[in-house]
């Protein structure tokens, strides 16, 4: 059973992205600006964000989630603006977000807890069955879903997680490591749901693993000490490095290229 | 597919598909397997066999019909199995497994206070019963509790969301209260030692005032400052003097009123700046 389109599905697209971020400063904790001027706009499409530890990904995907508010600049979400204190109900329902390291209730069954998360971002109450349903068997947790959280292993909680955040049929997903915890084969099955949601919805999936971002996604994000660094498709990336800089593969070696020009006062590592 | 029976190279032949579908017995058993396997990856032969079974076999559409209209009653009746729940769906609505704990605990502070005024001797108490004295911020810990970056571990997931903001954490407060305020009436009650006008708008009063604070440093932290303040400021010298403390005298009770009026209207006139915490 297909649900009957709203009239939100039908409603004229009224912003040219997704994501539009101009300027953007977002403060982690009280002083330091994790993300420090960032301009960047983001259609349709799976986004790979890249870009080593400390460099303010997570902060950003925080920002562009709406749990943080942008310090300075301007950022708008679905067309709406992010600045001051309006309305985020209508945006937020179509939002899907996966914390890196996110909290459940353990005594939830995958299911109860899916069905938690679709209340709270306002599916409608008729649809929240289905839903859940059809998020659970797109992660591959159908034969799971009446199995409470604290049974499952590591790689299941995040497919867990990842049902909760496409469970409302998002236009906008955010994914913060989605990965992490995943078993190769997993990986492969999870690339195929990433390519398949990039389709219709703007996806941000926060990586450091460059081959996720080859197989899965049409356009490269590298971001380091809070700024973008680079824009572009996976072959872009790769045809910035060359053989002298370090990597096992093409990316890799684009990858540290381009951190390299851009190399950063942060450890050794 | 073996070549005579084929008129392309790629398909099976309308004789073929006929015999198959009359199920002509004379057919040899690799054919058939040959033509089934076929039949599974192509569409197209698989539209010429269901118009061959239309005109070779009108015999087998009426049996299926049949087999089906005999089990069309069985299969409405049948209902799916129910998946297995462990709370009801509204209780999520209103209380987070979180919560329960810091609620039983309240209540459980609650008896306590009973015994204590039950059990204690009168000299060390004097008029002021303890209940009276943790009752207006009792409601507050466990509010606290429903909204809390530290306690809730789902904080993050929940920011993120529709319902974040001021209704879900007044579904929560009303939850609370609804629980935390009638244990407090019947021990009030039981007692003697306090009637409800006593208490009651003071902790309503705390209560909108801590959700009122929350909006500007977290409600957590707003609770916590406030039972603070209570305890040091009326709660501890009321406990030394034996009398009931001045601020709870019924007399008191519209600056009460006030305070609780005040802290409603801020929590309105903040009402957004609950979505983000």
């Amino acid at each position: 059973m297909t649900p009957a389109m709203s009239a939100a599905d039908t409603a004229p697209k009224t912003y040219a992205w997704e994501i539009q971020a101009t300027g953007l400063k977002v403060r982690a904790g009280r002083k330091k600006m994790a993300v420090d001027g960032l301009d960047l706009s983001l259609g349709t499409g799976t986004h790979g964000l890249l870009g080593p530890n400390g460099a303010g990904k997570t902060t950003l995907i925080r920002s562009l989630a709406t749990v943080l508010r942008p310090a300075e600049g301007e950022l708008r979400l679905c067309g709406t603006s992010m600045s001051g204190l309006g309305d985020l109900r209508a945006l937020r329902r179509r939002i899907g977000y996966l914390p890196q390291e996110f909290g459940y209730y353990k005594r939830f069954t995958v299911r109860e807890f899916v069905e938690y998360m679709a209340w709270l971002k306002e599916v409608p109450r008729a649809d929240i069955p289905a839903a859940v349903q059809r998020a659970v068997e797109r992660v591959g947790l159908a034969d799971r879903a009446d199995h409470r959280m604290k049974t499952l292993s590591g790689g299941m909680v995040r497919r867990a997680g990842i049902a909760q955040a496409i469970v409302n049929d998002p236009t906008l997903l955010l994914l913060d490591e989605p990965t992490a915890g995943l078993d190769p084969a997993q990986r492969l099955r999870f690339r195929e749901l990433l390519q398949e949601l990039g389709r219709d919805a703007c996806v941000v999936v926060s990586t450091h693993l460059v081959e996720d971002v080859a197989a899965a996604c049409s356009d490269v994000v590298l971001f380091a000490d809070g700024r973008l660094v680079f824009q572009g498709t996976p072959e872009d990336l790769a045809a910035s490095g060359g053989p002298e800089y370090p990597g096992d593969s093409p990316l890799e070696r684009g990858y540290s290229a381009l951190l390299h020009t851009s190399e950063s006062q942060g450890g050794t590592w | 597919m073996s070549a005579e029976h084929a008129s392309h190279s790629s398909h099976a032949s309308m004789r073929l598909i006929d015999d198959y579908a009359r199920g002509e017995a004379a057919m040899a058993a690799d054919t058939v397997w040959a033509l089934e396997a076929h039949l599974e990856t192509c569409a197209l032969c698989r539209s010429r066999l269901a118009t061959s079974v239309a005109t070779e076999a009108p015999g087998l559409a009426a049996l299926v019909d049949t087999v089906r209209a005999g089990l069309e009653p069985q299969l409405d009746a049948a209902v799916t199995m129910p998946s297995r729940r462990y709370r009801p769906r509204w209780v999520s609505a209103w209380l987070t497994p979180v919560m329960a704990p810091w609620l039983v605990m309240t209540v459980a502070v609650t008896l306590l206070a009973l015994l204590l005024d039950a059990a204690g001797p009168p000299v060390v108490f004097g008029t002021a019963s303890p209940m009276v004295l943790i009752a207006p911020v009792l409601p507050l810990c466990a509010v606290a509790a429903s909204w809390s970056r530290g306690l809730d571990p789902a904080h993050e997931l929940t920011a993120s969301t529709a319902r974040a903001g001021l209704p879900l954490l007044l579904r929560r407060s009303t939850s609370v209260l609804a629980v935390v305020l009638p244990a407090l009436l019947v021990e009030g009650w039981l007692t003697g030692a306090m009637t409800a006008a006593q208490w009651l708008l003071p902790s309503l009063a705390f209560t909108s005032m801590a959700l009122a604070l929350g909006s500007v440093v977290g409600v957590t932290r707003a609770a916590a400052a406030l039972a603070i303040a209570w305890g040091a400021v009326i709660a501890a010298p009321a406990w030394g003097t034996g009398r009931v403390p001045v601020v709870l005298r019924p007399d008191q009770l519209p600056v009460w009123a006030a305070l609780f009026a005040l802290g409603i209207g801020a929590v309105i006139a903040r009402r957004r700046a609950y979505s983000v915490l």
